[in-house]
């Protein structure tokens, strides 16, 4: 990188501000273990879905491999990833593709 | 229309929107028991414990390393907590509905570490173990503690109407 370049502090837009502004995802993944109606509940419990929602969510998992059970800011994701740690399941972030 | 007919339930509903357990006293012996090797177990860095313990960033390993030691502490503090509840309410009469959803997650717990040592597989079925298989009773304590907990499901999505 050139060190003699102008950098322009105030222009917005940059790749950073983007990856900043971008939402993170929590993904709940399929796994062996957990039961389908265990998915289900916890799902529920957690994020107040209604039986249906959560049931759509957990058929994701169960046959698609993976499914999106909430998108926000990255402390957000953080406590949801760890509450669904708390109930045993296989949940991860990442930022929005 | 034909209905299934449904095995006996193991938490039926009692007065003050309690629980009543439905267990044999060798199986509030196994209730009591399991918890604490459990405990036991979580002070370790055993292979079998991952399922409890997550990655949570899965494509950032540095930041899921600062992420693990941040929750690790509050993660293996609630499993003990939920553990003990099981481990003291193994033998009572009756069980409130938070005392149930401990009992879940205890249960739960204690499914994904067995689990995790016996590499279980999707859609694996206790009947097609050979007779002499030395995993036999590891395998039969899973499906016992998968059905206690599918029951407890039931028990719990019936009283709040989830269902």
């Amino acid at each position: 990188m050139s060190t003699v370049a102008p950098v322009e502090l105030d222009q917005p837009g940059t790749d950073e501000a983007i990856s900043i502004d971008r939402p993170w995802v929590v993904i709940v993944w399929n796994d062996p273990i957990n039961l389908m109606s265990y998915v289900t509940l916890v799902l529920q419990k957690l994020f107040g879905f209604s039986k249906e929602k959560a049931e759509t969510l957990m058929w994701d998992v169960h046959t698609k491999g993976r499914a999106v059970v909430s998108t926000g800011p990255r402390e957000r994701a953080e406590l949801d990833v760890f509450r669904l740690h708390e109930y045993g399941l296989w949940a991860t972030m990442q930022h929005d593709e | 229309m034909l209905k299934r007919r449904k095995p006996p339930m193991r938490f039926a509903p009692a007065a003050n929107g309690r629980f009543s357990p439905n267990l044999e006293p060798h199986e509030r012996q196994f209730l009591a028991d399991l918890p604490r090797q459990l405990r036991e177990l979580l002070d370790s860095d055993d292979v079998s414990l991952r399922r409890l313990f997550p990655t949570a960033y899965h494509q950032d390993p540095e930041r899921d390393a600062e992420f693990q030691r941040l929750m690790r502490e509050d993660l293996v503090a609630r499993r003990t907590e939920t553990a003990k509840l099981l481990e003291r309410t193994a033998t009572a009469d009756t069980l409130s509905a938070d005392d149930m959803t401990m009992w879940m997650t205890a249960i739960n717990d204690l499914r994904l570490v067995l689990g995790t040592q016996l590499d279980v597989s999707e859609g694996m079925e206790l009947d097609e173990l050979e007779e002499n298989d030395p995993r036999l009773p590891q395998f039969a304590v899973y499906g016992w503690l998968s059905m206690l907990l599918e029951q407890i499901i039931q028990a719990l999505m019936g009283q709040s109407g989830m269902e």
